[in-house]
């Protein structure tokens, strides 16, 4: 099976965000970047999916030169290669501009399955899964939380609220990796060393056949702001039956929220 | 006359309420936009339930009622949807931030060529155009976001927009469309419900959450006695979640569900950076915690620093009652 796993790198969770001086995107100074971790899901799946059936695990990631660190820890987990779409036409693009780019870059590859994270954590759109199936003219299934592959068909578990559905596709398919999906695993020494062995080819617009026109964003960020601090704790004093009464007096009479 | 469609999702028989929001939402934007409201319904047996997506003000409603759209499928769904946005033209495309809504909103985007702004929690008209509000870095900033062009496409995050006065026997008009069904090459097989009763997280309109302060899921009960005295929904930190205490699906933050209840109480969360990201919309916090440096109490409004072993009895049972007298 030929798995291209789609990658993206974001600022760390833990990381504290601060707003870029243009007043539209985060200040990327100090931040440290990680795979998101949705898309770790998603490779960890690809890679089990290969142990099972054989194959190989194709990274795709869009960005700038920072961007390789994300696919050389995928490498490192095992992936067999990458791929590095970056160009300045990248910048700007929103989330149908990376779709098309990404599409561009999977087409030609013939796929049997293409695993991404269910949303890219930061920006947290959740779209390009379901926009890439589009593109590509492929089945999806997002949310997975069990992946089950069979003869040119997958199961898959789907979380929803308060449910999971059971979906069967046919592939090849786009399938976006929920939490709970699988326990990525570390890279081995081994794996990382042999990760800087491994190819990371890079490709622009130009020789995927993009224009800019393609690229052109249909959404813009106009503004990012901190968002406004709360108004401050109220401590209730005494012992905890004193505690528990006044809060709940304060939850029904003050906050009208009981 | 510009139009807004809206997409109404329907579970077990009945249209879910993020879905009415956005039948609210659009009601109140047709307004300054000077629009008409047009909702659609895909399913089986869907038809009875336009008058109730009327009520929240649709002007018209496409049903889309097949006994092949019983069940489930991005392809056939999207189809649907889109047809009505080819052919109505509308300046703006709303649909709840559901599994369902997030699974079908961006197919239809490619298929339209829409820009879709994700997750919204406010929406504005200016100049005669929308302009989102939306978080990002799971709350950790918030994105003004125009769009270039139309549609203008977003899916609302649930429980924000406020749930219009439905008017009884409101006038609209019923389209019925006819979907098409060829393509759904993926589709759902069968669905397997949680606990009967259990309130949905995003959806909820009090939480309590545990954290590490629990000492060990032996003692989670405490959390689960509070929201049912409550009758709220139970969410757990990311270390508990990941310690396996309890199921993924009740994490709370960066890696779990954002949440904007009207009650949140967080037991025993000390407030790593990447919770508070989750749930710091919140309307009302409440922070249980024997640390009074803990970060918690810096998005709290009400704070109890204390044992949460005898605190979270006293409160179940207090609650209870304060219920029972309400």
């Amino acid at each position: 099976m030929k798995i291209i796993v789609c990658v993206k790198q974001v600022p760390d969770t833990e990381a504290r965000i601060r707003i870029a001086p243009d007043g539209k995107g985060i200040a990327e100074g100090e931040l440290n970047w990680i795979v998101s971790p949705y898309d770790e899901f998603a490779i960890e799946e690809a890679l089990r999916i290969k142990e099972k059936k054989g194959g190989e695990v194709v990274l795709v990631a869009l960005g700038p030169d920072r961007v390789q660190s994300a696919l050389r820890s995928g490498l490192a987990m095992g992936a067999d290669s990458a791929l590095h779409l970056k160009d300045p036409l990248f910048e700007s693009v929103d989330t149908l501009g990376t779709a098309w780019a990404l599409a561009a870059a999977i087409r030609p590859l013939a796929a049997d399955l293409v695993l991404t994270g269910q949303q890219g954590v930061g920006g947290d759109n959740s779209q390009v899964p379901g926009l890439l199936a589009e593109i590509l003219d492929v089945p999806q299934v997002t949310m997975a939380v069990k992946v089950e592959i069979g003869e040119g068909k997958a199961t898959v578990e789907r979380e929803i609220e308060g449910a999971h559905e059971v979906w069967e596709t046919s592939l090849p398919a786009v399938i976006s990796a929920q939490k709970g999906l699988n326990e990525p695993r570390y890279a081995s020494l081994k794996g990382i060393m042999a990760a800087k062995k491994k190819t990371i080819e890079t490709k622009d617009a130009a020789s995927l056949g993009l224009k800019p026109e393609d690229l052109k964003p249909k959404t813009k960020v106009v503004g990012l702001e901190l968002p406004a601090s709360r108004p401050g704790v109220k401590m209730i004093p005494g012992d905890a039956d004193a505690q528990v009464k006044e809060l709940l007096r304060l939850l029904h009479e003050e906050a009208k929220v009981l | 006359m510009p139009t807004i469609v809206t997409f109404a999702e329907v579970r077990d028989g009945k249209v879910r309420r993020p879905s009415l929001e956005a039948v609210s939402e659009a009601r109140r934007l047709a307004g300054p936009l000077g629009a008409t409201v047009q909702s659609v319904l895909i399913g089986q047996g869907v038809a009875p339930l336009a008058a109730e997506v009327a009520s929240y003000g649709a002007d018209r409603v496409h049903v889309f009622d097949d006994a092949e759209l019983g069940s489930y499928a991005t392809e056939s769904f999207a189809r649907a949807l889109a047809q009505v946005i080819t052919q109505e033209k509308p300046s703006v495309v709303l649909v709840p931030y559901t599994a369902m809504g997030k699974d079908v909103a961006p197919r239809v985007a490619a298929r339209v060529g829409a820009g879709l702004v994700s997750d919204v929690v406010k929406l504005e008209v200016k100049d005669g155009k929308l302009e989102a509000r939306r978080p990002v870095y799971a709350g950790k900033a918030l994105a003004t976001v125009r769009w270039e062009g139309e549609p203008q496409m977003a899916t609302l995050r649930p429980n924000v927009f406020a749930l219009g006065t439905p008017e009884a026997g409101r006038k609209h008009e019923t389209v019925t469309g006819a979907a098409d069904v060829s393509t759904r090459r993926a589709r759902v097989q069968s669905v397997q419900a949680a606990g009967a009763g259990k309130v949905e997280l995003t959806e909820a309109q009090i939480i309590v959450s545990g954290g590490r302060g629990l000492k060990g899921p032996e003692n989670f009960h405490l959390v689960e006695e509070l929201a049912n005295a409550l009758g709220a929904a139970v969410g757990a930190s990311r270390a508990v979640v990941d310690a396996g205490w309890v199921d993924h699906q009740m994490q709370v933050g960066q890696t779990g569900k954002t949440v904007s209840p009207t009650l949140y109480v967080a037991a025993g969360i000390s407030g790593a950076i990447q919770h508070l990201a989750g749930m710091s919309s919140s309307k009302v916090i409440v922070a249980i915690n024997k640390d009074a440096d803990a970060p918690i109490f810096k998005v709290a409004d009400y704070g109890i620093v204390g044992d949460v072993f005898e605190v979270l009895p006293k409160l179940s049972a207090a609650a209870k009652e304060l219920r029972s007298r309400h």
